[in-house]
């Protein structure tokens, strides 16, 4: 197909644990293999240019944002998309339990890049202050809530967290 | 409730439910919530179908240019190109999109791509359908389009001197509407006054608020059944319906309208009928299903844009006093290349005329224009945050120019608890409200004598601290009748909405709505008022999840816009539940050989009020109803469905066009803020220190949504006055169309939003609430104030609502030039 090009890589990669051995066309941007070839639709798309954190998955435990990453540059990494979090289809993993509490969120379409940020940013320095919070979703656009509310919850699931790294 | 004249003629009295409590006013987490948080939600650009093609638009890089001619001759050579639609076919396919202003701007040509010329940067002229996203966009750029470009018009005043370009020759002006709206007698106060002062000019700039979900759909047209789907992410689908119905020759029987998820609204996309319409004469063409995902830069540039508007010759009158008796004013209001909603935006302000305040005597001569921009729509806070920050703007400015103490000449001036409910100058009815004590809370809430000391002790530091007020109003379930200000021969009045609810085969209880959420916890608060209705736990409610038309739950206006769910959505809800109540209540009172006033509904089931033992679950009901029905009474039985659909309509008459006056929406939430901000001298760099959000919006149904919306509004208004702004240059080249150049705010722009709460539950809504959630733009108002009082003395008035740190270093700089101030007072 002409849209792909002929240059056409093997890649491995693996995602939310499970490893893929495909062959990508050069073009393919990380966001899209996610959504389209995989088909884990919880990572979004909102500006093309990196700005809005939409799209951020983790990356070899980097948060990065996929649509300013080359599928074929994914070759050899973890990734992890929203898909990874909590049990099962109905399971809610601590973030997510504290972002449901506190409305951390509203329409839901940053929400996912939302999440995987905190969940990195956990990770890095437990107990945050509200100034390393919002420092942290700089790089993330939300249009519904302001950011109060993901403060908020995002300081409430790092107190819930105690002395254990999420 | 006393009126202040006697005379007032309200709405009916309105009987408010007695059953809502055990769940309504709690704060319940979000039903919405699990699936948003785990990437399960369906948006649009989730979705697809068998044998879809990829929409890419070719778009006009000129502002203003005739299409010579097109040649896709070489694009659709491409191997897995499937067609390609151009303005040339679309002029033949398409009737010209119904125009809601009256002639000769009703006149206008309106398609949903450029046919013969485009009239601004971005407007699409071919659209490319091919295999794959890439490809489409591979493709597009082989078409080859000839140009040529003619003058343009950016300037929304200019744009109706006679050496202007014109936008559509059709019309033979660029005026798009223009009316006098004249109440009271504003000659009588200006010649009467103690003072009158007088502003030369004030602009309210082009922003939007972006959702983060860009634009989007899924279109089939079924060549089979001639049904066209439309899976879109549209938020007032039956408006859409309106507009690409006649256009291409459908009935509504033949077009569906569905939604699930939608990544935000605000507004924006209730103009996207033009995409929708050209998608679904591209699917016809090729025979396929078509999917389009809006880029961001297509959104900023080419979606819609909120209202600009310029404010001329502000003549207002004041009493020693400091009573401000009104104004009159010259507006002209930009709405860029087409008329996609407009001119609705030049009568919804007056929705709103006195804002907060007891001013009698109001002429606003109101100019409506076309420019070579993106065309605009509703946008959060939709036409009235535009007037309303113009009064805020007059009574800051009076409050400076005369020496009042800015807090008292409010408290002086707004409408006083006791007055309500509120007749307003043109007719409008506010319900309920306390601004004063609004004020008090708010103020408390910044401290604000602490903020006065760090005023002062601020002198000579480089910083300068400014304190600032904005109240403002979020007017709620619009009369459609208000249409008809504008153009008498539009056949709207009224409002509605419906909602089905039902007892399914099992015991379920199903609710549908006719809106189309977009992040405001419709399946929560459904389930709450249907709970409470019920007597049952919200768990047990399932509210279907988004807009689907095939669940015949929708009227003419259904949709998710203008603050009113609360009121219309939810009054639907409530009506069909107490439908359903009744039903269940008969054939339990049936089956338990007792009078229905012996029954009451409880943790689902159906019980003798006396004796709790005497039960039937709601499946019991059910079961009997749908599957052995033999064992009722056939009168009983053919008297009930369990499946009960209601439509909520306010009490609304027909406005009158002669004198522009009438009851133009039911509620009126209001708001108070205030805010601490602090200016760099050097740079003009504007820092929030402290920002507080009084809102009130009469009986809450989940208080923790409602903060959630205060958040999202103030969010939007602080990112408009500092941030996001849209420019062009003067060939129409809007400048800033990348999240990297239109700056949406970000964690580190939006401060902590203290919030304080008043209730004052509306008398003329079913559950006392008030629609909310569009916030009326108080930061806009709120953060002008504020840099004005932190400028120097005798700077130039703050004029306009965005205040980046060039202009606020201008605004500094301007004490020491001692030009003119854009103010002057007449004392007698």
């Amino acid at each position: 197909m002409a849209t792909e090009g002929s240059a056409v890589h093997a890649i491995e990669v693996t995602v939310n644990g499970v490893p893929h051995s495909v062959a990508v066309p050069a073009r393919r941007l990380l966001v899209h293999f996610i959504r389209e070839t995989l088909g884990l639709r919880g990572t979004h798309i909102g500006c093309d240019t990196g700005n809005c954190g939409a799209c951020s998955v983790i990356c070899d435990g980097q948060l990065i944002k996929s649509c300013m990453m080359l599928a074929v540059q994914a070759d050899g990494c973890e990734v992890e998309t929203i898909e990874s979090l909590g049990d099962g289809p109905d399971g809610l993993d601590p973030i997510q339990e504290a972002f449901k509490e506190h409305h951390g969120l509203q329409c839901g379409y940053c929400t996912p890049g939302i999440v995987l940020n905190a969940k990195t940013l956990l990770a890095e320095n437990p107990h945050p202050s509200e100034a390393e919070i919002r420092r942290a979703l700089k790089g993330n656009i939300c249009r519904c809530t302001g950011y109060v509310n993901i403060v908020a919850s995002i300081e409430a699931a790092a107190a819930g967290a105690g002395s254990v790294t999420p | 409730m006393s009126t202040p004249t006697g005379e007032t003629t309200h709405y009916p009295e309105v009987e408010q439910s007695e059953r809502l409590g055990a769940w309504s006013g709690k704060s319940v987490p979000r039903k919405e919530d699990k699936r948003l948080l785990k990437g399960q939600g369906a948006f649009v650009d989730d979705l697809w179908m068998h044998r879809q093609g990829h929409v890419h638009f070719v778009r006009s890089p000129y502002a203003h240019a005739r299409i010579v001619s097109v040649d896709v001759a070489r694009c659709e050579a491409q191997p897995g190109v499937y067609a390609t639609l151009t303005g040339e076919e679309v002029g033949v396919l398409q009737q010209p999109f119904f125009q809601m202003a009256p002639e000769p701007a009703g006149l206008m040509k309106d398609y949903c791509m450029a046919v013969g010329k485009a009239r601004y940067m971005g407007e699409p002229v071919v659209a490319v359908l091919a295999e794959s996203a890439e490809l489409a966009r591979d493709a597009a750029a082989l078409v080859e389009v000839v140009y040529e470009p003619l003058e343009v018009v950016v300037d929304g005043i200019a744009t109706i001197e006679p050496q202007a370009p014109l936008l559509h020759e059709e019309i033979g002006s660029n005026v798009a509407w223009h009316g006098v709206f004249d109440y009271g007698d504003v000659d009588w106060a200006l010649e009467n006054a103690d003072h009158v002062v007088r502003i030369d000019r004030l602009h309210f700039h082009r922003f939007s608020s972006t959702p983060l979900e860009t634009t989007g759909a899924l279109v089939n047209w079924d060549p089979g059944t001639g049904v066209v789907e439309f899976r879109s992410n549209n938020q007032m689908p039956m408006f859409a319906a309106m507009f690409i119905g006649p256009a291409i020759g459908l009935g509504i029987d033949h077009m569906q309208f569905s939604s699930q998820d939608i990544g935000g609204g605000f507004g924006i996309k209730i103009t996207s009928y033009t995409y929708l319409t050209a998608l679904a004469l591209l699917s016809r063409k090729a025979g396929r299903p078509v999917k389009w995902s809006e880029s961001r830069w297509e959104h900023l540039a080419a979606s819609a844009h909120g209202n600009e508007r310029t404010f001329l010759d502000v003549e207002v009158p004041v009493m020693s006093d400091g009573t401000i008796l009104g104004f009159k004013v010259r507006a002209f209001d930009d709405a860029g290349a087409y008329l996609r909603y407009e001119p609705l935006g030049a009568v919804i302000w007056s929705q709103v005329v006195p804002g907060n305040y007891r001013f009698k005597h109001v002429r606003v001569d109101y100019t409506e224009t076309l420019t070579n921009k993106c065309p605009v729509g509703p946008n959060r806070g939709y036409s009235r945050l535009q007037h309303l920050w113009l009064i805020e703007r007059i009574v800051d400015v009076v409050a400076k120019e005369l020496g009042f103490d800015r807090v008292e000449l409010r408290k002086l001036n707004y409408v006083q608890p006791e007055e309500f409910p509120y007749e307003t100058p043109n007719g409008c009815i506010y319900d309920s409200g306390d601004y004063p004590a609004m004020l008090d809370l708010a103020l408390e809430l910044i401290d604000y004598e602490g903020a006065r000391k760090r005023q002062l002790a601020s002198a000579g530091s480089g910083k300068r601290i400014g304190i600032g007020i904005g109240s403002t109003l979020d007017s709620g379930t619009n009369n459609f009748g208000q249409s008809r200000i504008i153009n008498s021969a539009l056949p709207f009045s009224g409002n509605g909405e419906a909602a089905v609810v039902r007892l399914d085969l099992y015991g379920e209880i199903t609710v549908t709505i006719g809106t189309s959420p977009q992040g405001q916890g419709h399946e929560t608060t459904a389930a709450q008022v249907t709970a409470d209705i019920l007597g049952c736990n919200p768990d047990l409610v399932h509210v279907v999840a988004g807009y689907n038309k095939a669940a015949n739950t929708y009227v003419g206006f259904s949709g998710t816009y203008a603050s009113q769910f609360a009121v219309t959505g939810l009054g639907a809800v409530m009506g069909a539940a107490e439908r359903l109540r009744g039903e269940i209540v008969k054939v339990g009172a049936c089956m338990l050989g007792a009078e229905e006033s012996d029954i009451e509904l409880a943790d689902g089931f159906v019980r003798l009020a006396a004796n709790h033992e005497a039960a039937i679950p709601f499946i019991g009901i059910a079961a009997t109803v749908f599957a052995n029905v033999a064992e009722l009474p056939g009168e009983l039985a053919d008297s009930v469905t369990l499946n009960c659909r209601y439509v909520y309509r306010p009490p609304f008459t027909v406005p009158d066009h002669e004198t522009k006056r009438g009851k133009l929406t039911l509620t009126y939430a209001s708001q108070v803020h205030a805010a601490v901000v602090e200016i760099d001298e050097e740079t003009g760099q504007v820092t929030i220190l402290d920002y507080a959000a009084v809102d009130e919006c009469g009986r809450k149904v989940n208080p923790k949504i409602v903060e959630g919306q205060v958040h999202g509004a103030t969010g939007h208004g602080i990112g408009a006055a500092l941030y996001e702004t849209f420019e062009y240059d003067a060939d129409g080249q809007l400048l800033n169309s990348t999240f990297a150049d239109y700056h949406a705010v970000t964690s580190l722009d939006v401060p902590h939003i203290a919030t304080g709460e008043i209730e004052c539950p509306s008398p003329f809504t079913p559950n006392g609430a008030k629609g909310m959630g569009e916030g009326g733009g108080a930061p806009l108002s709120t953060i002008a104030s504020a840099i004005e009082d932190a400028l120097p003395q005798g700077a130039h008035i703050v004029y306009d609502t965005h205040n980046n740190s060039e202009r606020v270093y201008e605004l500094l700089r301007s004490a020491a030039a001692a030009g003119p101030r854009g103010v002057e007072v007449i004392s007698r």
